[in-house]
């Protein structure tokens, strides 16, 4: 009986954990996708915006994944799925500014040369590259034989400045994201990035020292 | 050697003075002229299409782009300027020719424009003028709306003579 009901509450705590995930992740999807400006929008528009969106989303996945807070996975699986997830989010980058592209080639090519009116973009290319960087350093750092110290810095500040330029980014855009969803999203992104790195940072000291 | 030292001296407060009066000769006819000329804006060209027709009316029209162009220094208003307007609006994008038109300015260098819609893209909602007669160097601007419901957008030209 003891036993049943601690696994039962064991089973709560998971589903919950896992049904918050998806309420952070599907409400401002839908919430955009119940935006008034998708009618004056093409598909190809519409599907650069949602790739933005997912990109977004997935900056909340990673940091959960890596510091191990999702229930009802190994460290090994979650390690694993952060790389799997890394390699989508490159994908949804990649589709993102291409899509943008296409819509409107000299608003992306301003963009890339740092030469938009709107700072936004700035931020948006910023992290764009990080994203390229932190999936070649993952790609790489066997063959480079990077030190563990030396990734954990590269790999976190990385991340940081993925998650900083992403969020300051979408924050300044005024687009298809509903606000309030878009704001809360963007908080959590920023608190489970600061959780891993506080985690990782405090455990990189403790190993460090004698 | 005080007599070199001397001289030095002479030499910077002379050409101190000849700097100085020379300045004074370079800043005081750009005060007297007044009107600076409008500098083109950032991302201002995109989409830009030479040669768009002037128009009576883009599309269904509904929301209104204002503005004015006078001359740089003197501020004289401009009669008959060709006046380019474009945007991503509720009918088409930037790059669609349905979103160009043209209009030119009356006696009192005042155009107006009715033209649908514009809505949010890129991140912003925002219009594109330009002033691309040949007669004054020309001149593209991007304004931002303050918000994306106004029904109308303000842009103001100065120009300069090419």
């Amino acid at each position: 009986m003891n036993a049943l009901g601690g696994r039962g509450a064991k089973l709560t705590r998971i589903l919950t954990v896992w049904a918050a995930l998806a309420i952070a992740l599907v409400v401002p999807i839908a919430a955009a996708a119940a935006s008034p400006l998708l009618a004056w929008r093409d598909p190809v528009y519409i599907a650069a915006g949602f790739a933005g969106i997912a990109a977004l989303g997935l900056q909340l996945v990673q940091p959960l994944l890596a510091g191990g807070y999702l229930p009802g996975f190994s460290a090994y699986r979650g390690r694993r799925l952060h790389r799997w997830i890394g390699a989508v989010l490159v994908l949804a980058v990649v589709i993102h500014v291409a899509g943008l592209w296409l819509t409107s080639p000299p608003d992306v090519v301003d963009a890339l040369q740092f030469a938009s009116p709107t700072p936004f973009s700035n931020w948006g290319v910023i992290a764009m590259w990080a994203v390229f960087a932190v999936a070649l350093l993952a790609l790489l750092r066997r063959r480079l034989r990077i030190s563990p110290r030396v990734w954990r810095i590269g790999h976190l500040t990385l991340a940081l400045v993925i998650v900083l330029g992403s969020i300051v980014h979408a924050v300044l855009i005024e687009g298809t994201m509903e606000t309030l969803s878009k704001v809360a999203l963007c908080a959590l992104v920023l608190v489970g990035t600061a959780k891993v790195v506080a985690d990782l940072w405090g455990r990189a000291k403790r190993s460090a020292s004698p | 050697m005080t007599d070199v030292r001397l001289d030095r001296r002479r030499l910077i407060a002379v050409g101190g003075c000849a700097l100085a009066s020379g300045m004074a000769g370079l800043v005081l006819p750009v005060r007297a002229t007044g009107l600076a000329p409008t500098p083109s804006m950032a991302g201002g060209a995109n989409n830009y299409r030479p040669g768009a027709p002037i128009v009576e009316r883009i599309g269904g029209g509904g929301f209104w782009m204002t503005g004015t162009v006078r001359r740089a220094g003197d501020g004289a208003p401009l009669a008959g300027q060709r006046i380019q307007i474009w945007a991503h609006t509720t009918e088409g994008y930037e790059s669609d020719q349905r979103s160009h038109g043209a209009t030119l300015t009356d006696a009192n260098g005042v155009f107006r424009l009715e033209m649908p819609q514009i809505v949010p893209a890129f991140g912003q909602p925002h219009g594109h003028l330009a002033y691309d007669g040949g007669t004054y160097r020309t001149v593209f601007l991007r304004p931002v709306m303050p918000s994306s419901k106004d029904k109308r957008l303000e842009a103001h030209f100065v120009l300069e003579p090419v």
